[in-house]
């Protein structure tokens, strides 16, 4: 029996954490640029593109991320596409986080009052000037606190892709406790990198909040 | 029409040099005054002189720094919780703005604090809160909920709610403020039921046509002082301090 | 390129998939009840307790809150027997699903018991109210109606995790799923239909809970 120092431990902890954060962002900035063409698609006035883009949020909100995961994985193989476990998660959390993102600001342009519609329509700007220099900015402040905030959903949506195979650091806390037999050891080191991940993030967008509601 | 114990020779309310500040605003500056059993007080001034503050003192919703405060003979103790709802049973309060429950019917808006505080229970307490409704004219509303009901209606509930703890000093920060004009009769009728039946009144108000005929004595508040006191015929018809003055006539 | 999908071998298997969604249902139903409280009892804590108590109950919802789900019921079923504690797997399934809620529902709660109206707080003092009568009778109840909404989100959310539970092999739905796939090899379809079903079910709890919420605890009223 091998005997591992919890240096050991921590250190292959690392390394696979630096997998999380790539996946993170992959799906964070994919599912943003999906979410903004969303958002677009939204705000032209066509009630059945409206209603589809609806259709797509609720769907992925009303089921489980692991499902989108399994789905991603066996639907690809199923295309025959060439399937890895770093092609699955990399689709199935890009759309996930599209629809949740592209919900949170579409809740911000929403909330943009409607007499800044009108004074922009009254002054003749088209519609895409009135959202490019009246509206996307306004919403887009109330928009960075939440967007920020779902950062943190993403980072922890990425512990799923253990479960299609994906080696981040879920998969390697798993891979590691049944080396080294010390699963409270093991999984408390986990939660802990979560946390200095994560937490940073949340602390973050709080402030930004704060922030934003002192300005007003 | 209190339970509470009679202090024949004691003042229901006596305060003596009581000073308190917010920070370093200081909002009153040493109020002296001593309330009789039964009598109706009357307080009048601009806001900002510290009226409905003196007022929140007495049942202890504003805590002052210097200065005694004695309810009935009690002094109030902060720290002890039970002290403080022991004064509260004693006290009733009416606020500007109702504050009546509105997840509860107006039955268990009068009903909740004897049940909880004193323990009544059941067809005796569902009774006695028919009577006080029947007693401020809402009979009928036994089972309406508060945002059935118009202003004045909700505000005669707040009284009977206050009523239902038998408390033997009321006090009233201008209850009738936040109400339509044509509301403020409905609720000053039944404040003037009470007077005439002996209650002690702490009154904050506007009304001054309500405080001069149903007030044993106005004070008049300026700057966090008691500037003027005295029977209501004296102060409105010959007030003596340009301040009063200037405050009568600006609110004729 | 045809693809060739089968449903009804799925299909087939319908006691199989229905008991799984009765189990991710019960899972829900037993969290939903024990994290709501545990969420209340926290809120309290927040609002009225002494600064340790705040702080205890402060970390616990900061660790839950960034800390992903899997790695909590992970911790629950594989970490706590080392320490002696072995729990079974729906056990550890429903633990870690009241921790995971209790720590949302307490934020959730705190801001709805926040946004009570300074108000409602000095009648209920003014009538001799205790803090604790206060809190269950005149703050809770508006609270609990005012951020009936975000924890009728927050339940449905933990629904839909709970299909990690199936990883420690508890009987839910997408451990059914995953069974029947692994028997008939119809992967895509088996969990094409799990996820319909899960779908179902979040609308069906959605409308089930705003109405039990309208009937129930806010005394009739409606809106």
């Amino acid at each position: 029996m091998v005997d591992f120092t919890l240096w050991d431990i921590v250190r292959n902890l690392l390394l696979a954490a630096r997998w999380t954060v790539v996946l993170s962002l992959i799906a964070f900035v994919g599912g943003g640029l999906v979410g903004l063409a969303l958002l677009v698609l939204r705000s032209l006035d066509k009630p059945w593109l409206q209603r589809l883009v609806a259709g797509y949020v609720q769907l992925f909100q009303g089921t489980p991320l692991l499902m989108q995961l399994f789905l991603a994985y066996f639907g690809l193989a199923l295309l025959g596409v060439e399937t890895s476990a770093w092609f699955a998660a990399s689709l199935a959390l890009t759309l996930y986080t599209s629809a949740f993102l592209t919900e949170i600001w579409h809740g911000c342009v929403r909330a943009v009052p409607r007499g800044q519609w009108e004074a922009a329509q009254s002054l003749a700007l088209s519609f895409m000037e009135q959202m490019r220099h009246v509206v996307l900015p306004q919403a887009g402040r109330l928009a960075v606190a939440p967007t920020v905030g779902f950062l943190v959903q993403v980072i922890k949506g990425t512990a799923l892709a253990s479960v299609i195979g994906f080696v981040e650091l879920t998969k390697a806390g798993t891979m590691i406790t049944n080396a080294t037999f010390e699963p409270f050891l093991v999984y408390s080191c986990v939660a802990l990198m979560y946390f200095a991940l994560c937490y940073p993030i949340s602390h973050y967008s709080r402030v930004l909040e704060g922030r934003l509601h002192v300005r007003h | 029409m209190s339970d509470t114990d009679q202090n024949n020779n004691g003042a229901a309310v006596s305060i003596k040099g009581l000073r308190k500040s917010y920070g370093s605003n200081e909002v009153l500056k040493g109020i002296d005054l001593e309330v009789r059993p039964g009598e109706v007080i009357a307080i009048i001034g601009k806001s900002g002189s510290g009226k409905s503050t003196l007022l929140r003192c007495v049942n202890g919703l504003e805590v002052f720094q210097h200065g005694e405060l004695q309810v009935q003979g009690q002094p109030l103790v902060y720290q002890d919780a039970a002290a403080m709802r022991s004064l509260r049973q004693r006290v009733g309060m009416i606020f500007q703005q109702f504050n009546l429950f509105p997840h509860l019917s107006v039955g268990r808006n009068v009903m909740l604090a004897p049940g909880l505080v004193k323990k009544e229970g059941g067809a005796a307490l569902e009774e006695r809160a028919k009577q006080l409704l029947a007693r401020v004219g809402l009979a009928d509303k036994f089972s309406a909920y508060p945002d059935q009901l118009s202003g004045g209606q909700q505000q005669r509930v707040a009284i009977a709610r206050a009523l239902a703890m038998n408390p033997g000093i009321l006090l009233c920060d201008e209850i009738t403020s936040a109400l339509d004009p044509e509301l403020v009769g409905e609720v000053l009728g039944v404040v003037e039921s009470l007077a005439a039946e002996g209650m002690t009144l702490l009154m904050v108000t506007h009304e001054m046509g309500f405080a001069r005929k149903v007030s044993d004595r106005v004070i008049f508040m300026h700057q966090g002082r008691v500037h003027e006191v005295g029977p209501p015929a004296e102060l409105f018809a010959a007030p003596r301090t340009p301040e009063l003055q200037q405050f009568l006539a600006s609110i004729h | 390129m045809s693809i060739e999908l089968d449903f009804m071998a799925v299909l087939a298997e319908w006691p199989m998939l229905l008991r799984g969604a009765a189990w991710t249902l019960g899972l829900t139903a037993i969290s939903a009840v024990l994290g709501v409280a545990l969420g209340i009892a926290c809120a309290w804590a927040r609002t009225e307790g002494a600064a340790p108590l705040r702080w205890v109950v402060g970390a616990y919802v900061e660790l839950i809150r960034n800390t992903p789900f899997i790695v909590q019921l992970f911790f629950i079923f594989f970490g706590l027997p080392a320490l002696g504690l072995r729990l079974s797997p729906e056990w550890s399934s429903v633990i870690a699903m009241v921790v995971n809620l209790g720590a949302y529902a307490a934020e959730i709660v705190r801001a709805g018991v926040q946004a009570t109206p300074k108000g409602q707080v000095e009648a209920a003092m003014s009538l001799a109210l205790t803090r604790a009568q206060t809190f269950v009778h005149v703050v809770l109840p508006p609270a609990l109606r005012r951020v009936w909404p975000a924890l009728v989100s927050q339940i449905i959310i933990v629904m839909l995790g709970s299909a990690v539970c199936g990883q420690i092999a508890t009987q839910e739905l997408s451990y059914a799923a995953n069974l029947i796939q692994s028997r008939n090899f119809r992967a895509f379809e088996a969990f094409i239909i799990a996820t319909l079903m899960y779908l179902l079910m979040a609308m069906a709890i959605r409308h089930v809970l705003n109405r039990v919420g309208d009937r129930f605890l806010f005394g009739g009223r409606r809106g």
